[in-house]
């Protein structure tokens, strides 16, 4: 077991920021965080670019070591008892270890997923999230020369294009759903963020040569003739359709928010997202949240809002910066709106096309269905590994089929984790 | 020069910057992660331990989510069936 003041679910941007305003106001603080090394996904290093020192990350992490507060990787939170402690499973080599965490102020920084919209051959080898292929190519895989297809929809399709072409792969095609009618005033709203500008103009730069196309999505990955490779992506503009010959596609429709935490715990959701106050309350008085989860707004809204959450956990005044977490707030709203989804996308899988990847549920098997309860009972969709995290979101686009719970264990975790004493702590004394 | 490790990929040796996240390799090796119930193969997709679809055997361990782990010398990584 460990006690902390202030416990920090997730180390990406919003829950570093956090943790370093805590542990810096004296705070004992503990960030966990699931992934190998902290940064979470906006953040995320390189095999072959660690440890550059100039980059904001580094900075933070510094901050975040010299803060006192306790940075543990490669710890899943997958249970949560009250609104006291929660349970993570840690599993590394061959080890599985429990720790149950005590907490008097819990800061939810969970971050988001990318939505996927299944259509044909979207599950071919060849096939990534956009922001999958990125943090592939991060993490070794050698994308150099390799044709790839960037689609889908949101500014990560920028930032995902410039990274690959950074790693020397050739971008033929960067294929965004939203019509430049949608995306032209979107471009011209950002005056007042000249940062942000900026930032697009250097992403598109380092593509210059490769077509920018608007309102344009993907309606195919067409396989190899041996059937196990992609050979290109059938693309169209809703009046013509071509193909685009390619290696690989990354594919990736915006971002969905990790509440799966904040809903077990019990907290108000205003639709997709965690309801919080000008203070990142939620409706449970000592949890907060931060980040994509209450919003998808990006780096700067998670960064101020960590921020405001540090100074909220210490008492301190946060008046100063709602003014900036506003902007960006406003700024996640014109996201939606200019990234919303077209209704063709939701039209782009076939009778035989994979829903449920986990248990190979096709299309034809949910059609007629009245919700999830039926298609859990009927087809085992939603029931895999992923816990429905990548086809409750499709379910939703296409059905509009609600989730129906959340239950713990909030993943997969091994039979052993679940018998570990840390999550029975007071049935020795019951017994 | 970075430091290398050796990594055994469905029973082939290959030698890998450390680091390098064990997904990254199956690509490279062109070796599924898994066979998914009907047969087919599937490599990773999120790339951030969300879709379960790069889970593989790691040391004899199954469902382990490559692309959440970093190749470590020795490290035996198997197509999970």
């Amino acid at each position: 077991m460990k006690a902390a003041e202030v416990l920090v679910v997730g180390a990406g941007p919003a829950g570093i920021a956090a943790g370093i305003v805590t542990a810096e106001h004296g705070l004992r603080t503990i960030v966990l965080d699931d992934n190998p090394e902290a940064g979470g996904q906006i953040w995320r290093s390189g095999v072959r670019s660690k440890g550059h020192k100039r980059t904001a990350k580094y900075r933070a992490l510094e901050r975040l070591a010299c803060s006192g507060a306790e940075l543990l990787c490669s710890y899943r939170v997958f249970d949560a008892e009250d609104t006291t402690a929660i349970l993570a499973v840690c599993e590394v080599g061959e080890e599985t270890s429990v720790t149950r965490f005590r907490y008097e102020q819990l800061v939810l920084a969970t971050g988001a997923r990318e939505r996927f919209l299944p259509f044909p051959g979207w599950t071919l080898p060849g096939v990534f999230g956009a922001g999958g292929l990125q943090a592939l190519a991060q993490g070794g895989f050698l994308v150099e020369g390799k044709r790839v297809v960037v689609a889908g929809t949101g500014p990560l399709l920028l930032a995902v294009s410039a990274h690959l072409a950074e790693f020397g792969a050739k971008v033929v095609c960067v294929a965004e759903q939203a019509p430049f009618s949608q995306l032209a005033p979107f471009a011209v709203s950002l005056w007042r963020q000249p940062a942000k500008i900026l930032q697009g103009v250097r992403y598109r730069a380092s593509f210059w040569g490769t077509p920018y196309r608007t309102g344009c999505w993907p309606s195919a990955a067409l396989p190899s003739d041996n059937g196990k490779e992609l050979r290109a992506v059938r693309l169209t503009d809703g009046r013509r359709t071509w193909e685009e010959p390619c290696d690989l596609l990354a594919c990736g429709f915006h971002l969905v928010p990790n509440t799966e935490l904040a809903v077990l715990l019990g907290c108000t959701l205003q639709g997709e997202f965690v309801q919080v106050d000008s203070q990142q309350r939620t409706s449970l008085p000592n949890v907060f949240c931060i980040g994509e989860p209450t919003g998808i707004a990006g780096l700067e809204a998670a960064l101020v809002q960590g921020e405001i959450v540090g100074l909220a956990c210490a008492g301190r005044p946060t008046k100063h910066l709602e003014r900036r977490a506003k902007a960006e707030r406003a700024f996640g709203r014109r996201l939606a709106k200019t990234f919303a989804l077209r209704q063709e996308l939701r039209a782009l899988a076939t009778p035989e096309t994979l829903v449920c990847r986990c248990e190979d549920i096709p299309m034809s098997k949910l059609e007629g269905l009245t919700g999830w309860t039926h298609a859990k009972l009927q087809t085992r969709c939603g029931m895999g590994p992923c816990q429905g995290r990548i086809c409750g979101p499709v379910l939703e686009s296409i059905f509009g089929w609600k989730p129906v719970s959340v239950r713990p264990p909030l993943f997969p975790v091994p039979l052993e984790a679940l018998c570990s004493t840390e999550s029975h702590p007071h049935s020795g004394s019951n017994a | 020069m970075p430091e290398r490790v050796m990594i055994t990929i469905n029973g082939r040796q290959l030698e890998v910057i450390a680091g390098t996240v064990v997904s990254a390799v199956m690509l490279q090796a062109a070796e599924p992660c898994r066979i998914s119930v009907s047969g087919k193969p599937r490599t990773a997709l999120c790339g951030m331990g969300t879709c379960f679809e790069c889970r593989a055997v790691v040391n004899g361990v199954a469902h382990r989510r490559t692309c959440q782990l970093v190749c470590a010398d020795g490290m035996s990584v198997e197509t999970m069936r």
